[in-house]
Protein backbone atom coordinates (compact mmCIF):
# COMPACT_ATOMS: atom_id res chain seq x y z
CA UNK A 1 0.00 0.00 0.00
CA UNK A 2 1.18 3.45 -0.73
CA UNK A 3 2.04 5.89 1.56
CA UNK A 4 1.30 4.40 4.76
CA UNK A 5 4.52 6.46 6.53
CA UNK A 6 3.58 9.95 5.46
CA UNK A 7 -0.26 9.01 6.40
CA UNK A 8 0.44 8.47 10.14
CA UNK A 9 1.72 11.51 10.47
CA UNK A 10 -1.16 13.62 8.77
CA UNK A 11 -3.82 11.18 10.83
CA UNK A 12 -5.13 12.51 14.55
CA UNK A 13 -4.22 10.38 17.41
CA UNK A 14 -5.64 6.84 16.60
CA UNK A 15 -8.60 7.26 19.60
CA UNK A 16 -12.13 8.63 17.76
CA UNK A 17 -14.17 7.99 20.55
CA UNK A 18 -17.73 9.66 19.72
CA UNK A 19 -15.82 10.96 16.59
CA UNK A 20 -17.53 9.98 13.47
CA UNK A 21 -15.59 11.11 10.93
CA UNK A 22 -12.52 9.40 9.12
CA UNK A 23 -9.61 10.30 6.90
CA UNK A 24 -10.28 8.73 3.43
CA UNK A 25 -8.62 9.18 0.03
CA UNK A 26 -11.84 10.53 -2.34
CA UNK A 27 -11.11 9.16 -5.81
CA UNK A 28 -12.13 11.10 -8.92
CA UNK A 29 -15.74 9.58 -8.86
CA UNK A 30 -16.35 10.78 -5.49
CA UNK A 31 -16.14 7.89 -3.44
CA UNK A 32 -13.84 7.37 -0.58
CA UNK A 33 -11.49 4.96 0.10
CA UNK A 34 -9.39 3.91 3.20
CA UNK A 35 -6.15 2.01 1.66
CA UNK A 36 -4.26 3.41 -1.02
CA UNK A 37 -3.14 0.35 -3.19
CA UNK A 38 -2.17 0.27 -6.65
CA UNK A 39 -3.18 -3.27 -7.90
CA UNK A 40 -1.62 -5.30 -10.54
CA UNK A 41 -4.50 -7.16 -11.19
CA UNK A 42 -4.72 -10.45 -13.86
CA UNK A 43 -7.29 -10.77 -15.93
CA UNK A 44 -6.44 -14.77 -15.55
CA UNK A 45 -4.82 -17.36 -14.34
CA UNK A 46 -1.90 -17.75 -16.76
CA UNK A 47 -1.06 -14.07 -16.14
CA UNK A 48 -0.62 -14.31 -12.18
CA UNK A 49 3.01 -15.10 -12.84
CA UNK A 50 3.97 -11.24 -14.75
CA UNK A 51 1.74 -9.41 -11.93
CA UNK A 52 3.61 -11.03 -8.91
CA UNK A 53 6.97 -10.06 -11.09
CA UNK A 54 5.42 -6.34 -11.06
CA UNK A 55 4.75 -6.49 -7.85
CA UNK A 56 8.14 -8.12 -6.63
CA UNK A 57 9.82 -5.29 -8.45
CA UNK A 58 8.32 -2.66 -7.53
CA UNK A 59 7.96 -2.42 -3.97
CA UNK A 60 4.34 -1.69 -2.12
CA UNK A 61 2.25 -2.53 -5.05
CA UNK A 62 -0.24 -5.54 -4.52
CA UNK A 63 -0.72 -8.58 -6.87
CA UNK A 64 -4.10 -10.71 -6.63
CA UNK A 65 -3.35 -13.96 -8.34
CA UNK A 66 -6.15 -15.78 -8.73
CA UNK A 67 -7.62 -19.13 -10.44
CA UNK A 68 -9.86 -18.19 -13.30
CA UNK A 69 -10.66 -16.10 -16.34
CA UNK A 70 -10.48 -19.08 -19.17
CA UNK A 71 -12.96 -20.10 -20.90
CA UNK A 72 -15.85 -19.14 -19.18
CA UNK A 73 -18.75 -17.82 -20.62
CA UNK A 74 -22.32 -16.36 -19.78
CA UNK A 75 -23.61 -15.62 -16.42
CA UNK A 76 -20.21 -16.91 -15.43
CA UNK A 77 -18.10 -14.78 -17.95
CA UNK A 78 -20.00 -11.65 -16.77
CA UNK A 79 -19.39 -12.32 -12.98
CA UNK A 80 -15.47 -12.69 -13.75
CA UNK A 81 -15.29 -9.57 -15.28
CA UNK A 82 -17.68 -7.83 -13.05
CA UNK A 83 -15.92 -8.91 -9.74
CA UNK A 84 -12.59 -7.87 -11.83
CA UNK A 85 -13.62 -4.48 -12.68
CA UNK A 86 -15.28 -3.78 -9.14
CA UNK A 87 -11.92 -4.69 -7.68
CA UNK A 88 -10.16 -2.22 -9.62
CA UNK A 89 -13.00 0.38 -9.22
CA UNK A 90 -13.10 -0.21 -5.45
CA UNK A 91 -11.74 3.11 -3.88
CA UNK A 92 -9.33 1.56 -1.55
CA UNK A 93 -7.62 1.06 -5.10
CA UNK A 94 -5.43 4.12 -6.51
CA UNK A 95 -4.55 3.01 -9.58
CA UNK A 96 -4.61 -0.31 -11.55
CA UNK A 97 -2.12 -2.36 -13.74
CA UNK A 98 -3.85 -4.94 -15.73
CA UNK A 99 -2.10 -7.84 -16.77
CA UNK A 100 -3.81 -10.84 -19.32
CA UNK A 101 -2.97 -13.33 -22.00
CA UNK A 102 -4.27 -11.55 -24.67
CA UNK A 103 -5.33 -8.02 -25.62
CA UNK A 104 -8.89 -8.23 -25.58
CA UNK A 105 -10.37 -9.00 -22.65
CA UNK A 106 -7.59 -7.63 -20.43
CA UNK A 107 -8.82 -4.29 -22.87
CA UNK A 108 -12.63 -5.01 -21.38
CA UNK A 109 -11.58 -5.16 -17.85
CA UNK A 110 -9.25 -1.63 -18.10
CA UNK A 111 -11.95 0.10 -19.99
CA UNK A 112 -14.06 -0.67 -16.97
CA UNK A 113 -12.24 0.69 -14.32
CA UNK A 114 -11.33 3.45 -16.45
CA UNK A 115 -15.31 4.69 -15.84
CA UNK A 116 -14.09 5.68 -12.79
CA UNK A 117 -11.41 7.97 -13.81
CA UNK A 118 -8.60 6.24 -11.97
CA UNK A 119 -5.46 6.10 -13.58
CA UNK A 120 -5.10 2.17 -15.19
CA UNK A 121 -3.54 0.52 -18.21
CA UNK A 122 -3.68 -2.93 -19.65
CA UNK A 123 -0.68 -5.17 -21.02
CA UNK A 124 -1.33 -8.71 -23.01
CA UNK A 125 1.46 -11.06 -22.66
CA UNK A 126 0.36 -13.01 -26.71
CA UNK A 127 3.72 -11.28 -28.62
CA UNK A 128 5.60 -9.97 -26.32
CA UNK A 129 6.52 -12.86 -23.26
CA UNK A 130 6.31 -12.41 -19.67
CA UNK A 131 9.75 -11.25 -19.63
CA UNK A 132 8.81 -8.05 -21.78
CA UNK A 133 5.66 -7.37 -20.69
CA UNK A 134 6.87 -7.71 -16.85
CA UNK A 135 9.47 -4.73 -18.07
CA UNK A 136 6.54 -2.87 -19.70
CA UNK A 137 3.87 -3.10 -16.70
CA UNK A 138 7.05 -2.34 -13.71
CA UNK A 139 7.70 1.19 -15.71
CA UNK A 140 3.82 1.81 -15.20
CA UNK A 141 3.27 0.57 -11.80
CA UNK A 142 6.38 2.61 -10.36
CA UNK A 143 4.79 6.08 -12.04
CA UNK A 144 1.11 5.13 -10.12
CA UNK A 145 2.86 3.93 -7.11
CA UNK A 146 4.73 7.57 -6.66
CA UNK A 147 1.59 9.15 -7.98
CA UNK A 148 -0.85 7.79 -5.08
CA UNK A 149 1.93 8.02 -2.73
CA UNK A 150 1.32 11.79 -2.56
CA UNK A 151 -2.47 11.86 -2.59
CA UNK A 152 -3.87 14.14 -0.05
CA UNK A 153 -6.73 12.19 2.49
CA UNK A 154 -9.49 14.29 3.40
CA UNK A 155 -11.40 14.62 6.28
CA UNK A 156 -15.00 12.56 5.65
CA UNK A 157 -18.07 11.79 7.21
CA UNK A 158 -19.23 8.69 8.44
CA UNK A 159 -21.70 8.34 5.91
CA UNK A 160 -19.37 8.22 2.99
CA UNK A 161 -17.99 4.83 4.87
CA UNK A 162 -19.43 1.65 3.01
CA UNK A 163 -19.58 -1.42 5.68
CA UNK A 164 -19.90 -4.40 4.92
CA UNK A 165 -20.47 -7.74 6.74
CA UNK A 166 -20.04 -11.24 7.22
CA UNK A 167 -19.65 -13.82 9.77
CA UNK A 168 -17.58 -17.23 9.59
CA UNK A 169 -16.70 -20.39 11.92
CA UNK A 170 -19.35 -19.64 13.54
CA UNK A 171 -20.92 -20.96 16.39
CA UNK A 172 -23.90 -20.38 19.18
CA UNK A 173 -21.22 -17.75 20.64
CA UNK A 174 -21.57 -15.63 17.45
CA UNK A 175 -25.55 -15.54 17.34
CA UNK A 176 -25.25 -14.48 21.14
CA UNK A 177 -22.13 -11.86 20.86
CA UNK A 178 -20.14 -10.82 17.87
CA UNK A 179 -23.36 -11.18 15.38
CA UNK A 180 -25.26 -8.67 17.56
CA UNK A 181 -22.57 -6.89 18.04
CA UNK A 182 -22.41 -5.52 14.24
CA UNK A 183 -25.85 -5.97 14.10
CA UNK A 184 -26.22 -2.64 17.09
CA UNK A 185 -23.50 -1.32 14.81
CA UNK A 186 -25.32 -1.19 11.79
CA UNK A 187 -28.44 -0.34 14.00
CA UNK A 188 -26.23 3.19 14.94
CA UNK A 189 -24.67 3.67 11.68
CA UNK A 190 -27.28 2.87 8.83
CA UNK A 191 -29.25 5.92 10.15
CA UNK A 192 -26.23 8.22 9.82
CA UNK A 193 -26.26 7.36 6.01
CA UNK A 194 -23.72 4.22 6.07
CA UNK A 195 -24.12 2.00 3.54
CA UNK A 196 -24.18 -1.57 4.83
CA UNK A 197 -24.81 -5.18 3.24
CA UNK A 198 -25.21 -8.53 4.24
CA UNK A 199 -25.18 -12.05 1.98
CA UNK A 200 -24.98 -15.41 2.50
CA UNK A 201 -28.01 -16.86 0.31
CA UNK A 202 -27.10 -20.79 1.63
CA UNK A 203 -26.89 -19.70 5.32
CA UNK A 204 -30.37 -18.42 5.67
CA UNK A 205 -32.13 -21.11 5.30
CA UNK A 206 -34.67 -21.77 8.59
CA UNK A 207 -34.72 -18.02 8.97
CA UNK A 208 -36.11 -17.19 5.33
CA UNK A 209 -38.90 -15.64 6.45
CA UNK A 210 -37.12 -13.43 8.96
CA UNK A 211 -35.24 -12.14 6.12
CA UNK A 212 -37.75 -11.89 3.89
CA UNK A 213 -39.66 -9.22 6.44
CA UNK A 214 -36.84 -7.42 7.74
CA UNK A 215 -36.70 -5.90 3.20
CA UNK A 216 -37.96 -2.20 2.89
CA UNK A 217 -41.16 -3.60 1.38
CA UNK A 218 -43.47 -6.28 0.05
CA UNK A 219 -41.88 -6.06 -3.41
CA UNK A 220 -37.86 -6.01 -1.95
CA UNK A 221 -38.60 -8.83 0.25
CA UNK A 222 -40.29 -10.75 -2.77
CA UNK A 223 -37.34 -10.15 -4.80
CA UNK A 224 -34.96 -11.55 -2.04
CA UNK A 225 -37.41 -14.93 -1.62
CA UNK A 226 -37.13 -15.13 -5.58
CA UNK A 227 -33.17 -15.31 -5.03
CA UNK A 228 -33.61 -17.57 -1.84
CA UNK A 229 -35.61 -19.82 -3.65
CA UNK A 230 -33.36 -20.40 -6.80
CA UNK A 231 -30.65 -21.06 -4.38
CA UNK A 232 -32.72 -24.16 -2.53
CA UNK A 233 -33.97 -25.64 -6.33
CA UNK A 234 -30.94 -25.31 -8.37
CA UNK A 235 -28.14 -25.85 -6.17
CA UNK A 236 -29.24 -27.45 -3.10
CA UNK A 237 -32.16 -29.77 -4.52
CA UNK A 238 -30.21 -30.37 -8.26
CA UNK A 239 -26.99 -31.28 -6.23
CA UNK A 240 -27.97 -33.07 -2.77
CA UNK A 241 -27.08 -36.60 -2.60
CA UNK A 242 -27.66 -37.10 0.86
CA UNK A 243 -28.98 -35.35 4.35
CA UNK A 244 -26.69 -32.12 4.33
CA UNK A 245 -26.31 -32.39 7.79
CA UNK A 246 -22.49 -32.72 7.69
CA UNK A 247 -22.06 -29.89 5.02
CA UNK A 248 -24.55 -27.32 6.91
CA UNK A 249 -23.88 -26.70 9.78
CA UNK A 250 -20.30 -27.25 9.09
CA UNK A 251 -17.83 -29.60 11.29
CA UNK A 252 -16.06 -26.52 12.80
CA UNK A 253 -19.98 -24.72 13.74
CA UNK A 254 -20.70 -28.68 15.25
CA UNK A 255 -17.70 -28.66 17.18
CA UNK A 256 -19.11 -24.89 18.31
CA UNK A 257 -22.02 -26.19 19.43
CA UNK A 258 -24.36 -25.38 16.50
CA UNK A 259 -26.42 -28.20 15.31
CA UNK A 260 -29.00 -26.84 12.66
CA UNK A 261 -29.02 -24.93 9.95
CA UNK A 262 -32.35 -23.10 11.47
CA UNK A 263 -29.97 -22.47 14.53
CA UNK A 264 -27.19 -21.51 12.63
CA UNK A 265 -29.29 -19.18 10.29
CA UNK A 266 -31.01 -17.40 12.96
CA UNK A 267 -27.56 -16.75 14.75
CA UNK A 268 -26.14 -15.53 11.32
CA UNK A 269 -29.28 -12.96 10.81
CA UNK A 270 -28.23 -11.21 14.36
CA UNK A 271 -25.95 -8.66 11.57
CA UNK A 272 -28.34 -6.89 10.69
CA UNK A 273 -29.94 -5.50 14.05
CA UNK A 274 -33.12 -4.83 15.35
CA UNK A 275 -34.12 -2.01 13.03
CA UNK A 276 -32.56 -2.44 10.01
CA UNK A 277 -33.90 -3.04 6.62
CA UNK A 278 -32.46 -3.91 3.60
CA UNK A 279 -33.51 -1.24 0.64
CA UNK A 280 -32.56 -3.56 -2.49
CA UNK A 281 -31.11 -6.96 -3.34
CA UNK A 282 -27.96 -7.16 -5.07
CA UNK A 283 -26.71 -9.42 -7.73
CA UNK A 284 -22.95 -11.06 -6.77
CA UNK A 285 -20.60 -8.01 -6.96
CA UNK A 286 -23.33 -5.98 -7.91
CA UNK A 287 -22.80 -2.32 -7.17
CA UNK A 288 -26.08 -0.98 -5.30
CA UNK A 289 -27.81 1.69 -6.89
CA UNK A 290 -30.55 2.75 -4.55
CA UNK A 291 -28.77 5.27 -2.34
CA UNK A 292 -27.15 4.81 1.43
CA UNK A 293 -28.95 2.17 2.91
CA UNK A 294 -28.52 -1.66 4.10
CA UNK A 295 -28.18 -4.32 0.98
CA UNK A 296 -28.54 -8.05 0.69
CA UNK A 297 -25.98 -9.54 -1.55
CA UNK A 298 -26.77 -12.85 -3.38
CA UNK A 299 -23.43 -14.61 -2.30
CA UNK A 300 -21.69 -17.54 -1.42
CA UNK A 301 -21.34 -18.27 2.44
CA UNK A 302 -17.88 -19.31 1.98
CA UNK A 303 -15.77 -16.22 3.92
CA UNK A 304 -13.63 -15.46 1.02
CA UNK A 305 -15.81 -15.75 -2.40
CA UNK A 306 -18.45 -13.42 -0.13
CA UNK A 307 -15.76 -11.16 1.04
CA UNK A 308 -14.30 -10.80 -2.58
CA UNK A 309 -17.86 -9.96 -4.01
CA UNK A 310 -18.76 -7.65 -1.05
CA UNK A 311 -15.43 -5.72 -2.37
CA UNK A 312 -15.84 -5.87 -5.62
CA UNK A 313 -19.68 -4.20 -5.21
CA UNK A 314 -17.78 -1.03 -3.41
CA UNK A 315 -17.43 -1.39 0.11
CA UNK A 316 -14.28 -0.65 1.73
CA UNK A 317 -14.28 -2.29 5.53
CA UNK A 318 -15.60 -5.68 6.09
CA UNK A 319 -16.92 -6.51 9.79
CA UNK A 320 -16.58 -10.27 10.06
CA UNK A 321 -18.20 -12.03 13.53
CA UNK A 322 -16.10 -15.48 14.16
CA UNK A 323 -16.80 -17.60 16.89
CA UNK A 324 -14.38 -21.16 16.26
CA UNK A 325 -11.87 -18.34 14.34
CA UNK A 326 -12.18 -18.05 10.95
CA UNK A 327 -8.78 -16.22 10.10
CA UNK A 328 -9.77 -14.55 6.57
CA UNK A 329 -8.36 -11.53 4.93
CA UNK A 330 -8.89 -9.91 1.79
CA UNK A 331 -6.05 -7.92 -0.50
CA UNK A 332 -7.78 -4.63 -1.39
CA UNK A 333 -10.64 -4.38 2.28
CA UNK A 334 -9.64 -4.29 5.86
CA UNK A 335 -11.75 -7.09 7.22
CA UNK A 336 -12.27 -6.54 11.40
CA UNK A 337 -12.55 -9.85 13.45
CA UNK A 338 -15.20 -9.59 15.78
CA UNK A 339 -14.98 -12.74 18.73
CA UNK A 340 -17.76 -13.36 21.92
CA UNK A 341 -16.16 -16.78 22.31
CA UNK A 342 -13.30 -17.04 25.27
CA UNK A 343 -11.50 -20.28 23.90
CA UNK A 344 -10.99 -18.56 21.01
CA UNK A 345 -9.01 -15.33 22.51
CA UNK A 346 -7.25 -17.67 24.35
CA UNK A 347 -5.48 -19.91 22.12
CA UNK A 348 -5.65 -17.51 18.99
CA UNK A 349 -5.83 -14.24 20.07
CA UNK A 350 -3.63 -12.65 17.45
CA UNK A 351 -6.26 -13.16 14.92
CA UNK A 352 -9.69 -11.28 16.73
CA UNK A 353 -10.04 -7.38 16.33
CA UNK A 354 -12.56 -6.82 18.46
CA UNK A 355 -13.03 -8.75 22.23
CA UNK A 356 -16.97 -9.00 23.07
CA UNK A 357 -16.58 -12.17 25.27
CA UNK A 358 -17.71 -9.54 28.07
CA UNK A 359 -21.46 -9.94 26.42
CA UNK A 360 -21.20 -14.12 27.57
CA UNK A 361 -20.01 -12.62 30.99
CA UNK A 362 -22.85 -10.01 31.52
CA UNK A 363 -19.95 -7.98 31.59
CA UNK A 364 -20.58 -5.89 28.48
CA UNK A 365 -24.03 -4.98 26.95
CA UNK A 366 -24.54 -4.89 23.25
CA UNK A 367 -24.70 -0.85 23.42
CA UNK A 368 -20.97 -1.25 24.17
CA UNK A 369 -19.80 -3.63 22.37
CA UNK A 370 -21.56 -1.93 19.25
CA UNK A 371 -19.57 1.16 20.06
CA UNK A 372 -16.63 -0.73 20.71
CA UNK A 373 -16.88 -2.00 17.00
CA UNK A 374 -17.83 1.27 15.41
CA UNK A 375 -14.74 2.49 17.62
CA UNK A 376 -12.31 -0.13 15.41
CA UNK A 377 -14.49 0.54 12.38
CA UNK A 378 -13.27 4.17 12.47
CA UNK A 379 -9.70 3.29 13.83
CA UNK A 380 -9.34 0.78 11.02
CA UNK A 381 -10.78 3.36 8.26
CA UNK A 382 -7.96 6.02 9.65
CA UNK A 383 -5.24 3.25 8.79
CA UNK A 384 -4.93 0.91 11.74
CA UNK A 385 -3.81 -2.30 9.95
CA UNK A 386 -6.52 -5.34 11.06
CA UNK A 387 -4.99 -8.80 12.61
CA UNK A 388 -5.24 -9.71 9.16
CA UNK A 389 -3.60 -7.17 7.44
CA UNK A 390 -0.29 -7.40 10.08
CA UNK A 391 -0.66 -11.48 9.63
CA UNK A 392 -0.75 -11.16 5.85
CA UNK A 393 -4.09 -12.98 4.72
CA UNK A 394 -4.87 -11.72 1.20
CA UNK A 395 -7.59 -14.30 0.55
CA UNK A 396 -9.28 -13.22 -3.39
CA UNK A 397 -11.25 -15.77 -4.72
CA UNK A 398 -13.54 -15.44 -7.39
CA UNK A 399 -16.85 -16.95 -6.99
CA UNK A 400 -17.32 -19.54 -10.49
CA UNK A 401 -20.86 -20.35 -11.13
CA UNK A 402 -20.16 -23.35 -13.70
CA UNK A 403 -17.91 -25.45 -15.68
CA UNK A 404 -16.13 -23.47 -18.22
CA UNK A 405 -16.57 -24.23 -21.94
CA UNK B 1 -21.26 -16.41 44.74
CA UNK B 2 -19.98 -15.20 41.45
CA UNK B 3 -22.82 -13.70 39.45
CA UNK B 4 -21.50 -14.74 35.95
CA UNK B 5 -23.29 -16.82 34.26
CA UNK B 6 -23.00 -20.55 33.41
CA UNK B 7 -24.97 -20.28 30.48
CA UNK B 8 -27.01 -17.69 28.65
CA UNK B 9 -30.68 -18.37 26.91
CA UNK B 10 -31.82 -15.62 24.11
CA UNK B 11 -35.48 -15.65 24.68
CA UNK B 12 -38.05 -16.56 27.18
CA UNK B 13 -39.97 -18.73 24.94
CA UNK B 14 -36.48 -21.48 24.47
CA UNK B 15 -36.60 -24.91 25.54
CA UNK B 16 -32.59 -24.55 25.56
CA UNK B 17 -29.62 -22.44 26.44
CA UNK B 18 -25.83 -21.90 25.47
CA UNK B 19 -23.21 -22.79 28.13
CA UNK B 20 -20.90 -20.15 27.86
CA UNK B 21 -18.05 -21.05 30.29
CA UNK B 22 -15.34 -23.27 29.39
CA UNK B 23 -15.03 -27.09 31.37
CA UNK B 24 -18.53 -27.03 33.23
CA UNK B 25 -18.89 -30.26 34.79
CA UNK B 26 -21.58 -32.42 35.68
CA UNK B 27 -23.21 -31.43 38.75
CA UNK B 28 -23.15 -28.11 38.55
CA UNK B 29 -25.58 -25.92 39.95
CA UNK B 30 -25.59 -23.66 36.75
CA UNK B 31 -26.66 -19.76 36.81
CA UNK B 32 -28.47 -18.56 33.63
CA UNK B 33 -29.39 -15.54 32.10
CA UNK B 34 -31.98 -14.72 29.68
CA UNK B 35 -30.80 -11.98 27.58
CA UNK B 36 -34.15 -10.67 25.82
CA UNK B 37 -35.27 -9.69 29.78
CA UNK B 38 -32.30 -10.04 31.80
CA UNK B 39 -34.41 -12.68 34.32
CA UNK B 40 -32.39 -15.23 35.68
CA UNK B 41 -32.94 -19.35 36.44
CA UNK B 42 -30.40 -22.07 37.84
CA UNK B 43 -30.29 -25.73 36.55
CA UNK B 44 -28.37 -28.21 37.65
CA UNK B 45 -25.95 -29.52 34.89
CA UNK B 46 -26.97 -33.13 33.72
CA UNK B 47 -23.66 -33.59 31.48
CA UNK B 48 -20.13 -32.19 31.25
CA UNK B 49 -20.86 -29.41 28.58
CA UNK B 50 -18.32 -28.08 26.59
CA UNK B 51 -18.46 -24.29 26.05
CA UNK B 52 -20.85 -23.15 23.19
CA UNK B 53 -23.01 -26.21 23.31
CA UNK B 54 -26.99 -26.35 24.65
CA UNK B 55 -28.18 -27.74 27.68
CA UNK B 56 -31.78 -28.58 27.53
CA UNK B 57 -34.12 -26.59 30.07
CA UNK B 58 -37.03 -28.50 30.52
CA UNK B 59 -37.10 -32.47 29.96
CA UNK B 60 -36.94 -33.19 26.05
CA UNK B 61 -38.07 -36.30 24.23
CA UNK B 62 -37.91 -37.31 20.72
CA UNK B 63 -39.98 -35.73 18.08
CA UNK B 64 -40.28 -32.30 20.54
CA UNK B 65 -39.04 -29.13 18.88
CA UNK B 66 -36.38 -27.21 19.97
CA UNK B 67 -36.99 -23.46 20.60
CA UNK B 68 -34.06 -20.75 20.80
CA UNK B 69 -34.17 -17.22 19.67
CA UNK B 70 -38.08 -17.88 20.27
CA UNK B 71 -37.86 -20.04 16.81
CA UNK B 72 -38.43 -23.31 16.29
CA UNK B 73 -34.04 -24.86 15.30
CA UNK B 74 -35.10 -28.40 14.36
CA UNK B 75 -36.29 -31.53 16.11
CA UNK B 76 -35.44 -33.86 19.37
CA UNK B 77 -34.09 -37.62 17.64
CA UNK B 78 -33.46 -38.47 21.21
CA UNK B 79 -34.06 -37.31 24.26
CA UNK B 80 -32.60 -35.30 26.67
CA UNK B 81 -33.73 -34.46 30.52
CA UNK B 82 -33.18 -30.59 32.12
CA UNK B 83 -30.00 -30.02 32.62
CA UNK B 84 -28.39 -32.75 29.90
CA UNK B 85 -26.21 -31.76 26.57
CA UNK B 86 -28.16 -30.96 23.69
CA UNK B 87 -26.64 -31.51 20.38
CA UNK B 88 -26.19 -33.79 17.43
CA UNK B 89 -26.45 -36.87 18.77
CA UNK B 90 -30.43 -35.99 19.97
CA UNK B 91 -30.91 -32.94 17.48
CA UNK B 92 -31.62 -32.64 14.06
CA UNK B 93 -32.47 -29.94 11.41
CA UNK B 94 -36.16 -30.15 10.19
CA UNK B 95 -34.81 -29.20 6.54
CA UNK B 96 -32.79 -32.02 5.84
Amino acid sequence: MAKSAARKAAKPASSTKGNLQFWGWRRENGRVGVRNHVLILPLDDLSNAACEAVANNIKGTLAVPHAYGRLQFGADLDLHFRTLIGTGSNPNVAAVVVIGIEDGWTDRVVQGIAKTGKPVVGFGIEGHGDIATVAKASYKAKDFLQWASELPLEECDISELWVSTKCGESDTTTGLGSCPTVGNMYDKLIPKGVTGVFGETSEITGGEHIARERAISKEIGDKWYKVWKAYQDDVIEANKVDDLSESQPTKGNIAGGLSSIEEKALGNLEKIGRNCRYIDVLGPAEEPQAGPGLYYMDTSSAAAECVTLMAAGGWVVHTFPTGQGNIIGNPIVPVIKISANPKTLRTMPEHIDVDVTGILRREMTLDTAGDALIDMVIRTANGRLTAAEALGHREFVLTKLYRSA
Amino acid sequence: MSNIPQFLVHSPEDNVGVVVVEDLKAGTDMLGVITENDSTIRVTAGHDIPIGHKVALVDLKEGDTVVKYGQDVGRMVGSAAKGEHVHVHNHKTKRW
